[in-house]
């Protein structure tokens, strides 16, 4: 009796995922954090994840440089060696994307990020690569998103 | 026995899948742009008061399906009734207050005379053609001429989503705490309003309906084989780059920072570079652009052969549904071109 219970409710919440699931080509989400805390729990978190930061490239300190008015505005790379090198030796046009990387901007009193799906990636590389790296990519960097997003 | 009450369990388990969590579901497909309690963004406010006592449940059911086409808020087709509901719920929430009721009768008015009146009374935020501000929402950290940037009225998403009904309503009392006022407040008389509700119709004539894809883009890169040596070329690249009026930020490998210093594949190297005006004007349209910065060359070396890569502005634009971007696109791949061109040839 209890397994068929389990198995009913393993049914319904497999039924659910579908809705769960949302074929969006850009990512975004919002933290309540102000900038500097929030960069901190997307590094972290980014870390926490396996991946190393390669760079962070400061697009407001250039802009300011240049007379410009701008609040806190940063791009973040980030990325595995491994599988960077093995993407770009298999599909030489993603040496124009990788590695990947999210948009960290302030707005007001929060912060919101912006990446590109990494789904994405698995057209521009076409068959030379096996999609499965770009699921699991995206797993990575919902889950990341998510902590950035809960974040306090 | 048992099996009643596995029909029962099923029961309360659909009932539980045909509910589903509204703030749960805003909080992940729209809080990014139009803020966790709705106050705005990147997209408009959704909160307010005079905002929500315009539109009807029909009307901000049709938005999130059909989106705005070229105006960045996308169109949400995967999401299920129940589930566009649900969101449609918890936006309510804020207000308390009763949905308005409109009537579904056409607005009758004289088109020419709206025109002129739109000339007059609404180009300077909605443009010319009603294709709306520059940028879009709240735009919080940048320079803009409105707290709000005005919504596109020429646009496919938005005239199917609006009845008649709804756009006489906004223009008669306006939204308290937008740049949007009252029209009958500043003058206008109710014949004028209904002259306007015909002209701003008129626009769906023009416009692909929404859901419409236009033609894709399919080269993913921008890319030409050198006839130089990796270090001629890269040093043709930044003679390049320089000409186009970009400043060069940096040379180094593609792997920088991923490894340790010395590991590194040299052969693979990239050049960053930027225009800070035209950057500036582009974070102003859309300020996901960050997604093309800083803007760069990737030269690689492969069996004694020097190809240059750059990614194709024009295919990574469509993700962003912002026509005003496509425009800086397009600008960006003639750049990208010349770089190329000069650099390899
Ligand atoms: C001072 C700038 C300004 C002027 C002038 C102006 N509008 Fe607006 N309008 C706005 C803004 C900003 C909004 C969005 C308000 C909001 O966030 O709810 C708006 C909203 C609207 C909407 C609702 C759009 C939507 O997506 O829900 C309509 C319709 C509209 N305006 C029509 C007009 C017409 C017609 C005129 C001229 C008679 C006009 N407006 C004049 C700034 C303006
Ligand atoms: C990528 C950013 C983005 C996301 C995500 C987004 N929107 Fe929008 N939304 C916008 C923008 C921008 C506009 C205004 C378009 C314009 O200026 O023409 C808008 C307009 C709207 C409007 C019309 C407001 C008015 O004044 O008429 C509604 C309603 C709306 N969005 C609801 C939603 C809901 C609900 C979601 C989530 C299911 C959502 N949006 C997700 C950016 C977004």
């Amino acid at each position: 009796m209890k397994r068929w219970l389990a198995s009913i409710f393993l049914l319904c919440s497999l039924l659910h995922i579908p809705s769960l699931v949302y074929a969006e080509e850009i990512i975004m989400t919002r933290s309540v954090l102000a900038f500097p805390e929030a960069m901190l729990a997307l590094q972290e978190s980014i870390t926490a994840h396996g991946y190393t930061v390669s760079r962070v490239q400061r697009i407001d300190v250039g802009l300011t440089g240049m007379g410009y008015k701008t609040d806190k505005y940063r791009v973040v790379f980030a990325g595995k060696i491994e599988e960077i090198r093995e993407l770009t030796d298999k599909a030489p046009a993603l040496t124009a994307y990788l590695p990947p990387k999210i948009s960290i901007f302030a707005e007001g009193e929060q912060t919101v990020l912006v990446t590109i799906n990494p789904q994405v990636y698995a057209e521009i590389a076409g068959d030379a690569i096996d999609p499965i790296i770009f699921t699991h990519w995206e797993s990575d960097l919902r889950s990341i998103f998510h902590d950035v997003n809960v974040a306090r | 026995m048992r099996m009643l009450f596995g029909v029962f369990l099923l029961t309360i388990s659909s009932l539980a899948l045909s509910a589903p969590q509204g703030d749960a579901l805003y909080a992940s497909h729209c809080a990014a742009c139009h803020g966790d309690t709705g106050a705005g963004g990147v997209g408009v406010p959704l909160s307010l008061p005079s905002f929500l006592n315009s539109v009807d449940d029909d009307f901000l059911r049709k938005t999130i399906r059909y989106g705005r086409p070229g105006r960045v808020m996308p169109a949400f087709r995967a999401l299920s009734n129940a589930q566009v509901n649900a969101i449609v719920r918890h936006i309510r929430g804020w207000s308390g207050k009763p949905v308005p009721d409109f009537s579904g009768k056409p607005v009758r008015g004289d088109a020419e005379h709206g025109k002129q009146l739109f000339a007059s009374h609404c180009v300077a935020c909605h443009g010319a053609n009603g294709e709306g501000g520059k940028g879009t929402g709240v735009t919080f950290s940048r320079k803009r001429d409105l707290p709000i940037i005005a919504p596109a009225l020429n646009n496919a998403g938005f005239l199917a989503a609006a009845s008649d009904g709804m756009i006489r309503h906004t223009l008669q009392f306006g939204r308290e705490n937008t740049p949007m006022r009252s029209f009958l407040e500043q003058g206008l008389s109710e014949q004028d309003i209904n002259d306007l509700v015909s002209y701003v119709r008129s626009f769906g004539s023009g416009v692909a309906p929404p859901g419409k894809q236009t033609a894709t883009v399919t080269e993913t890169t921008i890319t030409a084989e050198s006839s130089y040596s990796l270090e001629e070329t890269i040093e043709n690249l930044e003679g390049a780059i320089v000409s186009q009026n970009f400043i060069l930020i940096r040379t180094g490998t593609l792997e920088h920072g991923l490894t340790t210093e010395g590991e590194e594949d040299s052969k693979e190297v990239i050049l960053h570079f930027c225009n800070f005006s035209f950057l500036y004007e582009a974070l102003k349209v859309d300020p996901r652009v960050g997604m093309f910065l800083p803007c760069r060359v990737t030269v690689t070396e492969r069996d004694g052969k020097v190809m240059v890569t750059t990614i194709n502005p024009l295919y990574l634009s469509r993700l962003f549904n912002n026509s005003e971007l496509d425009e800086f696109c397009k600008r960006m791949h003639g750049v990208y071109s010349a770089i190329l061109e000069d650099a390899t040839l």
